[in-house]
């Protein structure tokens, strides 16, 4: 039997169990099973191929004076630049962004499965609206960060805060905005995750809650959210590492080409890991030059939203597991 | 669930509560200030109001007296605090310059047109020194030209490539994975599939600028190094995740009992999947592609990076492509807020934003239905 390699115990009793028909061998089913096991195949190959050129060519030149200094001297040459600023920013931004967008996700997700009426029209308007937020493509978040945030907030706040002589403070890119535009990119993340952990909690358990005479919020603060908490963990790894990698929302909202200082304050623009990678590719006056500096840099953007993946995955695989014991 | 508790009987509770609701909105509002914001950058192009004509209405400088303040300020294109520190001879000398300007440019029959009209936008023109009417993309030029096909054109193709490559494929594995892998097999395909996922979309591009385009060349001895197909293998690799998790959740989703029954009746695992599974999941399997097709439309660094962004009008997948989303990554860092070309780039933003909105809720009502099929419900 050709395919018994991945064939099942259902299979095989199919097989002895129909002795006329298996006279003609079926093409068709051959065919399909191979065909399509190979599109799996070749998936897993492509990503293996990826991120093992990345990783034999960068992993030699990623160093520990690599990884510690600056760009000061030249850009473009492994021997002298350094990406701490761009680990610097983009650990930065992400970290306010996880500030920004936990409350407002978690919170919506509260909502949704401890209040809303699971049917209603609201809660599918509001549901539509995180999965059409969920499918807005990357720059026009950064379309709506440099108009909303940058231009409108940055400027309102400006004309507010500071008197004309102080010139431009908030109404131009900056870590905050940045931070901002990739909270709102992020927000289905977030809410999704958390809905997922809020849902497997086991009724009963609200329930025992309620009966012993807490209220309803006292319920979801004391015993639901605590249960919760490595779903929402999950959310905001998984944000994060989506967040670390983007770079067309923050085109326009913060990013720095070159910048001589770390940024200090929340209207400094930032220096980025992901946007030095697109400089280091199309910017260099010398291709061959550059190419070892460009592999170790994007080597330490995939390690880190890597990372933060697997651990994502991982966390939530455990979870899963336990909700299930629960139930 | 839970006793009913007037809000009186607990008023920060009840406050808290409605603070939830409250916060709850957030998703709905970003999406209407998304809509709003974008769009009223946008607003001036979309009816007209934006002129790039490098000759324009004149009026003899004899007859200012007899404007109104406003019509002055409208002829002079000022705003109202530029026209409040001008002096009246400073204005009569701006008058003079737009006469002069006219006369300089008298010959010229582009220099009348406001590129920024709807029949620039969309439709063909001769412009002077060309053969034949054209359309084209030239925003930084004496006279800016804004025809958005060509963008439109490049887009469609870069994403055909990726699609064409990649539906197949990620449909193929996810039946694979879900109806016919040995449950080991499954456990450690399925997420490192969707490991593809999280390499960001900065990374492809560096890798299809830095590897594929060199090794695809070499393989095919095309013209340009950087082109729609590079671009669309590359895009190909974002989508895979999009379409295979979605399919593969729409596959599973599918009850048991189903294939059980096909098996029994006879039926090899493959014709269970194919003739009773596929088809029953098959509107989850158009929202995958549909999901798909909206990543492919809206990624950015991808296209930025490998396809060249030469803005030509062509047929051919070996020719360099410029897409929407590259062409408002590379030109809105540079242009002057509040210009012309500014107010084009976000009119090519809403309409990326109008499609890909459109694409996901076709996707979200086709699922929603499908979930109803499934469960009984319908």
């Amino acid at each position: 039997m050709p395919d018994s390699s991945t064939s099942t115990a259902a299979a095989d009793f199919n097989a002895a169990s129909r002795p006329f028909r298996s006279a003609r061998f079926d093409w068709f089913s051959f065919l399909g099973r191979w065909v399509t096991g190979l599109a799996a195949l070749l998936i897993i190959a492509i990503l293996v191929v990826i991120l093992g050129n990345i990783f034999w060519v960068g992993a030699p030149n990623v160093s520990w004076r690599f990884l510690t200094t600056g760009t000061a001297t030249d850009m473009f040459d492994i021997e002298k630049a350094g990406i701490l600023p761009m680990i610097f920013g983009t650990t930065a931004r992400v970290i306010l962004m996880t500030i920004i967008v936990l409350p407002a996700g978690v919170l919506t997700a509260v909502y949704l499965t401890e209040y809303a009426a699971a049917a209603s029209l609201f809660t599918r308007i509001i549901r539509g609206a995180v999965n059409n937020l969920a499918g807005v493509p990357s720059i026009v978040f950064g379309l709506f960060g440099a108009g909303f945030f940058v231009q409108f907030l940055g400027g309102r706040m400006d004309a507010l805060l500071h008197p004309e002589s102080a010139g431009v403070v908030w109404g131009k890119p900056a870590l905050l905005w940045a931070s901002a535009t990739l909270a709102v990119m992020t927000l289905p993340v977030v809410i999704v995750a958390t809905e997922e952990a809020l849902r497997a909690i086991p009724q009963g358990l609200r329930e025992a809650s309620l009966a012993l005479g807490a209220t309803k919020l006292e319920t979801i603060a004391r015993v639901v959210l605590p249960q919760a908490v490595p779903g929402i963990l999950t959310g905001a790894i998984l944000a994060v590492g989506r967040a670390a990698g983007e770079v067309a929302p923050i085109l326009f909202t913060g990013a720095a080409y070159y910048m001589a200082d770390l940024p200090g304050t929340l209207h400094d623009q930032f220096m980025d890991l992901g946007y030095h990678v697109f400089i280091l590719s199309t910017q260099s006056p010398n291709v061959e030059r550059t190419r070892p500096l460009l592999y170790a840099t994007v080597l330490v953007l995939l390690g880190l939203t890597f990372m933060l993946n697997i651990v994502a995955i991982f966390v939530r695989g455990h979870m899963r597991k336990k909700m299930r014991q629960l139930q | 669930m839970g006793l009913k508790r007037g809000h009186r009987a607990r008023p920060v509770e009840w406050i808290l509560e409605k603070a939830i609701f409250l916060v709850s909105l957030t998703s709905i509002l970003m999406v209407f200030l998304i809509f709003v914001f974008i769009g009223r950058e946008a607003l001036p192009v979309i009816f007209g109001r934006t002129n790039t004509a490098l000759v324009q209405k004149v009026i003899p400088v004899e007859k200012m007296d007899e404007l109104t303040a406003a019509e002055l300020q409208e002829y002079l294109n000022l705003t109202p605090t530029q026209f409040k520190e001008l002096d009246h001879e400073s204005k009569r000398a701006l008058m003079e310059v737009r006469l002069d300007y006219a006369k300089e440019h008298s010959e010229d029959p582009d220099a009348r047109i406001n590129t920024t009209s709807w029949r620039y936008l969309l439709g063909p023109h001769r412009w002077a020194g060309y053969s034949k009417p054209e359309y084209i993309w030239q925003p930084v030029s004496d006279i800016p030209k804004f025809n958005i096909i060509p963008l439109i054109i490049g887009s469609l193709k870069v994403t055909l490539v990726a699609l064409i490559f990649s539906v197949p494929l990620a449909l193929g594995a996810a039946i694979y994975v879900s109806q016919l892998a040995r449950p080991r097999v499954r456990e450690i395909a399925k997420p490192v599939i969707e490991l593809l996922a999280g390499i960001p979309s900065v990374v492809l591009g560096f890798f299809a600028l830095i590897v594929m385009a060199t090794v695809l060349q070499r393989f095919f001895g095309y013209q340009s190094r950087l082109n729609a197909l590079c671009a669309g293998l590359a895009l190909g690799f974002s989508v895979i995740p999009v379409v295979f998790s979605i399919a593969e959740d729409a596959l599973t989703s599918v009850p048991r009992s189903y294939v059980q029954a096909a098996l029994a009746l006879g039926a090899s695992q493959w014709r269970a999947a194919w003739q009773v599974v596929l088809p029953a999941a098959l509107p989850g399997v158009f929202a995958a592609i549909a999901l798909g097709f909206g990543r492919a439309v809206g990624e950015t660094m991808i296209v930025l990076m490998a396809s060249g962004n030469a803005s030509i009008v062509s047929g051919s997948i070996l020719d360099s492509a410029r897409t929407i989303t590259a062409t408002i990554a590379a030109e809105l860092g540079e242009v002057v807020s509040g210009s012309p070309h500014y107010r084009v780039l976000f009119l090519i933003g809403v309409l990326l934003f109008a499609v890909t909105f459109l694409t996901n809720l076709a996707a979200d009502l086709i699922m929603h239905r499908l979930k109803g099929r499934l469960e009984g419900r319908r």
